[in-house]
This record gives structure tokens, sequence and C-alpha cells, in this order.
């Protein structure tokens, strides 16, 4: 992918002038206004330490990159953050309210919804079933509130109209009545991250949404999640591709053999020596190098 | 026995109380494998303990068959609770374990000499189901009598009872296709396509198989009922684990997943298997097959029902109303 086209539809990021702007680029360091707090985070499968964090804090209404080598621990710390593991040891908390023990569910209903690196697409409904799953607060939702069709009628009716502009938005429209196991790979991650906008959230995780998904849609993508961050909503995402990375984040935060060794604007990150003999290191020498690093 | 009989009886057991049994415990059967993707291998410890609900209430208790009926679903409510809350938040494979073995442990329960005095050990509970049919008798619902066309023939307690049971389905079905098209549906069917998809939109997965669980099992108990008020007796050694497997194949052959299937498929699987023994019954007694004795006809009819099912899985895996489309999504 050429870094012209990038550069063609990226919006400038917030932290230009933005709220992140005096942060100092160390690791663990406070933001002014984090929606996301995490604390001594640890995760242990047998010996391996998969995520050790000692502090992390995301600030709200910006684009945080979340990025390190194959096996860092990102997803590792995705799914504590989010209640589908639990750590060993750790706190953190959501908009101010604890989370530690807190279920899955329960996690996304408190505005924090995350999708999954390998894409869980519910096949045998269609897409817009998909879309309309999501919906939070629906009458219907309840086992007795589903007989009573004349109360959740109109909001079915609202929101299949909202499903529908999301999956316009993610040029999914035209699938709509397809069953979403006859998607390719890459409509797949469209659909979940249009389907974990259904949900309103405050926050979305997204792990990897560009993996699979054709250079044109990565375009329309970047300006879906930097409409996101626009509209309020706060982003943090796993990526390994770099220009999408660089083009995109406020704040960028790398993981490696589970610890956080940097976090910073960047400008920052791209010239943190531990970040390039860790992570960037090869890209220079052996562009290709980027993708299958080996562990340090 | 001339073809005309042959067909006639088979049709009589297709449309009869029977088959409306397992219509109805295999539509509790759907909404747990089919909609939910729950694997419920003890549908007979649902309709075991609906059975005796009625049975133990009445003559042990000698408390009104109504009274009874109450007792069966709760027994089915409960029985649903106790299997679903240690195992639905583990894999799906535990459920499948518990069902099988809890449906079998309590057979050998209520068989157990210890449990006479309640429910009867391994003599189980006799006359309890006259209140149902002196109802009809006193109301007139159905007038004595004999109903049919040509050799298809039930008598008044018959119909009584087919009424009752059909309507049950019907009321089944139509509970069945409310919620199913209702967003409740909506994430009971994501739950079984992935339930950490589900959980992560919000949806509490565990409270949603839960409800199914009790929901499909109620179904199961109310067969169970039935199969008391039809009988008029009931043993424990009638609920082995055959009948859970006959539910599944009847469920397979109409179509998993569907609404009709659960229907369809117990309708079809009553007509050949009584067209079978009758058949085969005939052939053997007017000597045309010498190296068959009549007692030779329940291994020939498991292995009729084998082929049947193989033939199926090979030919029309989604079943008679399934849709290949979505079944075939599925092996991606
Ligand atoms: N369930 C598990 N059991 C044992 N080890 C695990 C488990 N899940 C993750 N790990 C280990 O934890 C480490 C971190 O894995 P994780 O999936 O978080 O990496 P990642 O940063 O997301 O990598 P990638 O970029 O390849 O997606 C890996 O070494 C992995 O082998
Ligand atoms: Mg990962």
């Amino acid at each position: 992918m050429s870094s012209d086209g990038i550069d063609a539809t990226r919006t400038a990021p917030a932290a230009a002038g933005g709220p992140l702007a005096a942060v100092e680029p160390v690791p663990g360091v406070a933001k002014p206004d984090p929606i996301l707090t995490a604390s001594h985070i640890r995760r242990s499968f047998g010996g391996l330490t998969a995520v050790n964090v000692d502090h992390l804090e995301v600030q709200r209404g910006t684009i945080t990159a979340l990025i390190g080598p194959n096996g860092a621990g990102k997803s590792t710390l995705f799914n504590l953050l989010t209640g589908f593991d639990k750590p060993n040891e750790g706190t953190w908390s959501f908009q101010g309210q604890p989370l530690n023990g807190v279920a899955g569910h329960r996690v996304a209903r408190r505005g924090m919804v995350r999708t999954f690196q390998l894409t869980k697409a519910l096949t045998r409904l269609t897409v817009l079933e998909n879309m309309l799953l999501a919906a939070p607060g629906q009458v219907g939702e309840g086992f007795f509130g589903a007989f009573g069709w004349w109360m959740w009628r109109r909001q079915e009716q609202a929101n299949r109209e909202r499903a529908m502009e999301l999956l316009a938005r993610f040029k999914l429209d035209a699938k709509k009545d397809d069953i979403a196991g006859s998607l390719s790979g890459g409509q797949r991650k469209l659909l979940e991250m249009a389907r974990a906008l259904m949900v309103n959230p405050s926050m979305v995780m997204l792990d990897e949404p560009m993996a699979g998904v054709n250079p044109a849609l990565v375009q329309s993508l970047l300006g879906h999640i930097t409409a996101l961050r626009d509209e309020g909503t706060t982003v943090l995402f796993v990526e390994h591709d770099m220009d999408v990375i660089m083009g995109i984040s406020d704040w960028i935060v790398v993981l490696a053999q589970g610890q956080v060794i940097a976090e910073g604007r960047p400008s920052d990150v791209r010239s943190d020596q531990q970040v390039i003999d860790a992570y960037l290191g090869t890209q220079h020498d052996e562009p290709q190098g980027a993708k299958t690093e080996e562990k340090p | 026995m001339d073809i005309m009989m042959t067909l006639a009886l088979s049709l009589e057991t297709a449309i009869g109380p029977i088959a409306a049994i397992y219509v109805l415990a295999a539509i509790g059967l759907n909404m747990h494998f089919g909609y939910t993707g729950l694997l419920n291998f003890g549908q007979v410890g649902f309709m075991l303990v609906g059975a005796y609900g009625v049975a133990v209430c009445v003559t042990t208790f000698g408390l009104p068959l109504w009274v009874g009926f109450c007792v069966s679903v709760l027994c089915s409510v409960v029985l649903a609770l106790i299997l679903g809350i240690p195992t639905l938040r583990l894999r799906a494979d535990y459920l499948a374990i518990s069902t099988i073995a809890v449906a079998e442990v309590l057979r050998l329960l209520y068989r157990a000499e210890f449990a006479r005095p309640v429910t009867g050990g391994v003599y189980g509970r006799q006359s309890f189901a006259d209140a149902f049919y002196e109802f009809n008798d006193r109301v007139g619902i159905i007038p004595p009598g004999s109903y049919g066309i040509g050799d298809v023939d039930f008598s008044a307690d018959e119909l009584w009872l087919m009424l009752v049971s059909w309507a049950c389905v019907a009321l089944a079905l139509g509970m069945t296709a409310m919620l199913m098209r209702s967003p409740w549906g909506r994430v009971i069917k994501g739950i079984r396509e992935d339930e950490d998809a589900v959980r992560a939109l919000g949806k509490d997965a565990f409270t949603y198989k839960l409800q199914s669980l009790v929901l499909g099992g109620v179904f199961g108990g109310v067969a169970g009922v039935l199969i008391a008020l039809n009988q008029g007796n009931i043993t424990p050694d009638q609920f082995m684990p055959q009948v859970t497997f006959y539910l599944w194949a009847m469920l397979l052959l109409g179509g998993v997943g569907t609404l009709w299937g659960p229907v369809i498929g117990p309708v079809i699987m009553w007509f050949l298997l009584t067209l079978f023994d009758e058949t085969l019954r005939s052939l053997a007694s007017s000597g045309a097959l010498p190296f068959l004795a009549t007692s030779d006809s329940g291994a020939l009819r498991h292995a009729l029902v084998g082929i049947a099912l193989m033939l199926l899985i090979i030919y029309r895996p989604q079943g008679l109303v399934g849709n290949r489309k979505e079944m075939l999504v599925n092996v991606k």
C-alpha cells in the first residue's frame, strides 16, 4: 500500500494540539482524562507470563494503537480488560468504575465493546440480523417481552434503520439479507466492526480490524475510525501495519513480552530506541520483517 | 392383513397421541439443540419427571390431577435448573454428559427400593388418569362413540387425549414461533452460532441458555404428563435412554432448527415404523418368510431406523424441511 493513499484520507491526529500534547511519552504515564485505567495486570499461562502491565491509561476521545510483535500479549490484554479472561492479579476501571470480576457482557453494557482477532460472524444469521442482535436495551430481548410484539415493533424498526445506515457506511447494505456465513473474510471483519458500533459504545476495542481488508477499503475504514473519534468515541486498536498506525493514532502503546515498553505520540514512538529494537527494528532494512518479527 | 388395514393402522399411529407426545418432546429438543445449540441427550429425563409428577401426586398423595400437572411442570423447571446452572457456563460437552447421566440416574432413583413408597419402585404407578377421562365424560367435549373414516378409527377417550395432546403441540409451536421471531429468538440463535460474540455485544448468554433449557424441558415434561395420561400407568423402565435417541432421530429427520421439523419428523417416523412393523408381522404370520420369527421385528426395526438415518445424513443432511444452504455454511 502506498503511503500517499493514507495521507489523502487521514485527518490530522487530535493530539496535534489536543489533550495529549503535554503528556510525557514514558510507559505508564498518567493522562489528563483517562477513560480506562489499568494497574498491575498480570496473566500467566503456566510458566509463561503473557501480560504484565504495570500501569496503563487510555485517554478519552482519542485513537490509541496497541502494537507489538506476535505473541506480545495484545489479544490477551484485550481479553482481560473486557472480562473474557481473568488476570492473576490487577485492577482496572472504566469511566471511573472498577471492572474487576465484571462479566464480559456487563463490560459491553457499560460501553466498552470489543471485536475479536479471529472474526466471530454469526454465520447462520443474516447480515441484518447480526446487526439487529447487537442493538442495546431491546424490549423484545427478554423472555416475556418477546411475546409482546406490539411493544417492540417500533423499536425494532428504529434499530433496523440505524443498522442499515451503519451497513451502508461499511458497504454491506447490499448484503443485508445474505447469511453472514456467505461473506468473505474481509467482509466479516467489516460486519464485526459495524456490529460493535451498533451497541453505541463509548469505547471500542478493535483487534486487528484491517487484517484481510483490501487497501481501498482500509482507507474508508480509517475514515470511519477517525469519524468515530470525532464523534467522541474512544478507540483502542491492535494493528500491525505501521503506515496505518502512524497515520491515524493519537497515541501509541508498545507491548513486548507482556510489558508496556514504550508509549507516546507516533513521532515519539518512531524514534524510540527500545521500540526499534523490539518491534520496528528490522523494518528499515527488511520491510517484510515488520510482520514476522522473531521474539528477542 | 390387507394393505389398507396396515396403512390405516400406520396413519392412526402417525396422528395418534403417541406421535403427538413425541412431537411435543421433539419441539423441546429443537429449542435446545436446533435453536440454542445445547446438546441435550437426556430429554427422556424431563419426560420421566413430568409423567411421575402427575402419577405420584394423584396416587401417593391423593391430590387432584391439575395439581399433579403443576407439579410436573415445576419438576421439569427444577430439573432444567439443576442441569443448567452448574454446566452452562462451561463448554458445551459438560451439559451433554450431565443430561445423559442425570436422566439415567433419575430412572434408577425412581425405580429404587427406597423410593417405592412414593414412586412405586419398579412397579410404577397405576390408575391415576381416571379423572382426566371422567372430565370428558362429564363435560361431553367428545361424546362417547367411535370416530373415524374407513379403517382409521378412534374411541372417544383416544380422541379426547389426541385433542389435548395436539392442542399442547399447537401451543408449544405457537410459543416457539413467537419467540423465535422476536429479538429474544435472535439472541438465542446468535448463541448457537457463537456465544462469545453475543456476550461481547452485551447479552448475558448464560441466562438465555438457561431460559431455553427450562422452556424445552417443560415441553418434555408436559410430553411426560401426556404419556402418563395415555397409558394410565407408568413404570420407570419405559424411560430408557433410547427414547431420547428416538427423539433425536425424529428431529434430525424432520429438520433441526426449523419450526416444522420436530412436527414432521415424529409423524413420518411413527408412520414408517408402524408400517414396517405391521408389514413384517403379517409376512411372518403368513409364513412368507420362514426364517423370520415375529419376535425379530424389534431388532429389524432398529436396523431400519439406522439405515434411514444414514441415508438421510448422506442425501439430505438438513432434514426434510431444513435449509441446505444454511446447513452447508456450517461446514465451511
Ligand atoms: N489460552 C492460552 N493458553 C496458553 N497460552 C496462551 C493462551 N492465550 C495466549 N497465550 C500465550 O500468550 C502470549 C500472548 O498471546 P496473544 O494472543 O495475546 O498475542 P498477540 O500480541 O495478540 O499476538 P498477535 O499479534 O499474533 O495476535 C503468546 O505467547 C501465547 O502463546
Ligand atoms: Mg492477537
